[in-house]
């Protein structure tokens, strides 16, 4: 009988291991994931327990915790509530969280695993629990001049520093008051909740990085020209010919230039031209000899197609699959099913600017403990190399025209080199444009890579375009960054 | 190991003195007895004493686990409850006094674990009346001090009443009989209850509600472990040779179908997979380690296997709990109706717990649904944390390894087989439970053994404890009686 009650015994032990494993599974590696999900209203509820950690922008406050007095204990409370709500988000006591204040839980209500020890010290002194405070990347003036240049249009801005991808400016209009979402007054925040969720406009949705997602139409020639010249087989000289439309081949599509006019005067139009031009017809040209694959290939080195977290997940900008040559041919300009955000025309921009190193964009600079000690800092981090420098020169060349002399120079400012370009990018027969710029300066040692996207026309109609809506937006973040 | 050696070394002693000292056969024979005496007295106190000190541990550990709750959830110290846990620390003390006259052999760590396994649960009990405002007798924490106390009393009936277990061996049928009815109880119209989908319960108007099912098991292991005893040798003798393994015959597959034709009828009449499960693996078990052909844990496996892929295809509450396992985080299992929210919330809690868990009475247990009862461990892990978690599965552990050291060193085989087979039900009902409530298995309606809020639970396992003291101290006592004077 023994053997069989060693095998009995042994049973029991790898049962029992089953359920050492299993918790240690829930409660130390999937613990942090569990905690942020929208379902769990523990974390939700130890928020009124404890002083919540407050959100900085440089030494600006943009939400804190104050004491109410009442059952709650503290209220959560948004100085700049519309001007921050893409960055800081909501803290609702019945609809969830958004933004950093989801997810940057952990550390603004002092449950992280570094706070572990403060925990324990906290509980060995019998002090009061508190959160760490989070530092973002914002630079107040660069956001209010973003909020105040898109007024009250639709759309949004992302501003990068290209050296390290720190996020200097992340808009999104329609914006939202977050206050109201804070409340205790829990009927007010539903019905509040509610009239937001229904606005066809989408106030709650961040524009800056996933919301709506737009065709970047023409600023999407920049990822093109990019892969042309990374292809090797290209250079800015290189030459199309340049007739006034194009049919494209198995398809009724015909390709014309904005103007429905040839690209300049010349037989043939060589690739700089037409980027500073903004020409469709050679664009689609360049596509098709090219092939989707080499484009998506630069496209994706620039981030296209992938998830990046912020640390809030950013919507997955789109370059489409197996496409034929017509397709290819209407995605040279950013139109068919191409689809991106700001953030990842900015990281466009950004990626150019920094000789072809795309770096892992972040909002959040560090978290800092109730003693003011460090708990996690952000340091750059290499996303991607997605060209060579030299590629990165030839694009910034021809980005740089567009805005001296081009279909971009809206966006040119006295005594500094901008590189930039347009989009105005099509949504459909009838439907309103979506208005794009995506640009970095000054040329050498860039500080900022800016993207604007305006949607619905700017407001404007018919008439409007990337270069007279989007463009003197993105001069005034550029300035903003430059005067600072 | 250590009291064989002690053992030895007395009688050594005591040959040594008789050489030293030439007396007369009248002193030789005095001398002798009064050895024996205080041999008898000595050993005893040694492990009584161990148990003694382990005991006081335990209430200490208790009683500051309920301070802690206090503090926690109330800030205060409320000594109502403080009053009625030294009650019942004085009944377990009772049994261990008990224990030094009727049982000196008795294993020692028995009693102090569920002692304090109990203690925990109740603290955790009290912890969630406090959260939801419960008090009185609609407190659950006050109905489960007093059915410890029942439970710790019917265990001292126990070990007072059956002086020897082998007793039970004479009424092998009478307990399966009685297992039959107890199981069928809840089907009787006018007495079943069902309480959340599963037809488990018996109750007299609302007095007193009791699940059969839990005294049902020890009835079971008696009269397996009695009937394995008798028939084994045909259960592992004969049969065909196959894949290395000797097959039964046909006809002795008998017992194996009938206790799964029991477990399969638990499962579509009473929808306690739950209980099916724990049968079925106890007798498995069981009939293993009587008859030592591993073919007959293949065959239980492919049986209860084949039953709950067809439970799971056909019966839409088993399908259920099923999807909520394997899907559990899914939105739409979420929302459904019977669906994955108590467990997730469950998990949730484990989670927020962490590391070192968030404190006694300062977690959330409450929000988990059933979280005094079906969620208590996921209840204990949000206030203790991984930490406490591994601790109470450890002392479960170290419960179930005493148990299966009977096994080892017991006397009679039905002996041996009675304590492997308690021992075990403990192991698999703990392993159901949370493995249900980690994820590990599909989540049927058990009772985490001592902790959960649950009388019938709480008598059934007290009853387990005192048959474990029980056969246990017929191991200790038995060589000493036979070495010869």
């Amino acid at each position: 009988m023994n053997r069989e009650l060693k095998r009995v015994s042994a049973l029991v032990l790898v049962m029992f291991f089953a359920l050492f494993g299993s918790t240690t599974v829930i409660q130390a590696v999937q613990a942090d994931a569990l905690r942020l999900d929208p379902r769990n209203t523990r974390a939700l509820y130890d928020s009124y327990d404890t002083e919540r950690g407050p959100i900085l922008a440089g030494s600006t406050v943009i939400a804190q915790s104050v004491p109410t007095g009442d059952e709650y204990v503290f209220q959560r409370e948004y100085p700049q509530g519309q001007l921050y709500a893409p960055v800081t988000g909501y803290f609702s006591p019945t609809q969830g969280s958004a933004g950093i204040e989801q997810y940057m839980n952990d550390y603004l209500s002092g449950t992280s695993n570094s706070q572990f020890l403060d925990t324990i010290n906290r509980i060995v002194a019998g002090q009061a629990p508190k959160g760490a405070a989070v530092e973002v990347s914002i630079d107040p003036a660069v956001q209010q001049a973003a909020f105040d240049a898109l007024g009250d249009r639709q759309g949004a801005v992302v501003a990068i520093e290209p050296s390290t991808g720190r996020i200097l400016a992340m808009v999104s209009t329609p914006t939202y008051d977050p206050n109201v979402l804070a409340s205790h007054d829990s009927q007010a925040v539903i019905s509040a909740f509610g009239a937001l969720e229904d606005d066809p406009l989408k106030p709650l949705s961040n524009r800056a990085s996933s919301g709506n997602m737009n065709p970047p139409g023409s600023s999407f020639k920049v990822v093109v020209a990019a892969a042309a010249v990374a292809s090797g087989k290209y250079t800015a000289d290189s030459t199309f010919p340049n007739p006034v439309s194009l049919q494209l081949p198995g398809s009724s599509a015909t390709v014309y230039n904005w103007n429905r006019l040839s690209c300049g005067p010349g037989e043939t139009v060589t690739l700089a031209e037409a980027i500073r031009l903004s020409c469709n017809v050679p664009l689609a040209q360049l596509g098709m000899e090219l092939g989707d694959d080499a484009i998506r290939e630069t496209a994706e080195k620039f981030g296209f197609n992938s998830r990046m977290t912020l640390p809030m997940p950013a919507g997955i900008s789109v370059y489409p699959k197996n496409l034929d040559d017509a397709q290819t041919g209407l995605t040279a300009f950013g139109q068919y099913e191409v689809r991106a955000t700001p953030l990842q025309m900015a990281l466009v921009s950004a990626g150019i600017a920094n000789e072809g190193t795309v770096m892992q964009p972040t909002l959040v600079d560090r978290v800092t403990g109730r003693n003011l000690e460090v708990l996690k800092s952000f340091e750059p981090q290499v996303m991607n190399d997605a060209v060579t420098s030299e590629t990165a020169a030839s694009v910034t060349d021809m980005m740089l025209d567009s805005v001296a002399s081009g279909q971009s120079n809206g966006a040119r400012i006295e005594g500094v080199d901008v590189a930039g370009k347009t989009g105005t990018a099509q949504n459909g027969e009838d439907e309103p444009y979506s208005l794009w710029f995506t640009g970095f300066a000054p040329a050498k040692n860039p500080e900022v890579a800016v993207a604007v996207v305006v949607e619905n026309d700017g407001n404007l109609g018919r008439h409007s375009s990337g270069n007279i809506v989007a463009a003197p937006i993105a001069k005034k973040v550029l300035e903003a960054v430059l005067n600072r | 190991m250590m009291t064989e050696n002690s053992r030895t070394r007395a009688t050594a002693a005591v040959r040594g003195r008789i050489v030293e000292v030439p007396a007369s056969q009248e002193d030789f024979k005095a001398d002798t007895a009064v050895i024996r005496t205080m041999r008898k007295l000595r050993l005893p106190l040694k492990l009584r004493n161990r148990e003694l000190t382990l005991l006081m541990f335990a209430c200490a550990i208790n009683s500051v686990a309920i301070l802690l709750v206090q503090l926690g959830a109330l800030g205060t110290v409320d000594l109502d409850l403080i009053y009625l846990g030294a009650g019942l620390s004085a009944l377990v003390f009772g049994l261990h006094i008990c224990l030094r006259y009727v049982a000196p052999q008795a294993d020692p760590l028995l009693l102090p674990i569920a002692t304090v396994l109990n203690g925990l649960g109740v603290a955790m009990i009290y912890r969630v009346d406090l959260a939801t405002g419960a008090s009185g007798w609609s407190a659950a924490s006050t109905r489960q001090i007093t059915w410890s106390a029942i439970a710790v009393l019917a265990a001292i009936a126990i070990i007072v009443l059956i002086k020897n277990h082998r007793v039970l061996f004479r009424y092998t049928y009478l307990f399966g009989a009685f297992a039959f009815v107890l199981l069928l109880l809840p089907l009787v119209p006018g007495i079943g209850r069902e309480v959340s989908g599963a037809r488990v319960w018996i109750g007299i108007g609302d007095l007193v509600s009791f699940q059969p099912g839990e005294i049902a098991k020890i009835a079971l292991a008696i009269f397996f472990a009695g009937y394995l005893v008798r028939t084994r040798d045909s259960l592992s003798m004969v049969g065909k040779k196959f894949l290395g393994m000797q097959f039964p015959r046909l006809r002795d597959l008998g017992p194996i179908i009938v206790v799964w034709a029991l477990s399969m009828a638990i499962i579509v009449f009473q929808h306690d997979m739950g209980t099916a499960l724990l049968f079925f693996g106890l007798f498995t078990v069981m009939l293993y380690v009587s008859t030592g052909r591993l073919s007959w844990i293949l065959i239980g496996f492919a049986l209860f296997g084949v039953g709950a892929f067809f439970a799971s295809q056909t019966l839409t509450y088993v399908h259920g709990r099923f999807q909520n396992w394997l899907d559990a985080f899914s939105t739409q299992v979420y929302d459904a109706q019977g669906g994955s929210y108590q467990l997730v919330q469950g998990i949730f809690g484990l989670a927020h717990g962490g590391l070192i868990g968030t404190g006694l009475g300062q977690g959330r247990p409450h929000l988990t649904p059933l979280s005094q009862s079906d969620y208590i461990m996921a209840s204990l892990g949000e206030e203790l944390g991984l930490a406490g978690l591994f601790a109470i599965l450890g002392l479960y552990l170290l419960f179930v390894s005493r148990g299966i050291r009977i096994g080892f060193r017991g006397q009679d085989d039905f002996g041996k087989l009675l304590a492997v087979g308690l021992a075990f039900t403990i192991a698999l009902q703990v392993f159901i439970m949370v493995g249900g409530v980690t994820r590990v298995i599909p989540l049927t309606g058990l009772t985490t053994p001592f902790l959960a809020a649950g009388g019938s639970s709480l008598v059934a396992n007290w009853i387990i404890v005192a048959l474990l003291l029980r056969v246990s101290d017929s191991i200790r006592t038995g060589p000493t009686q036979e070495v010869p004077s």
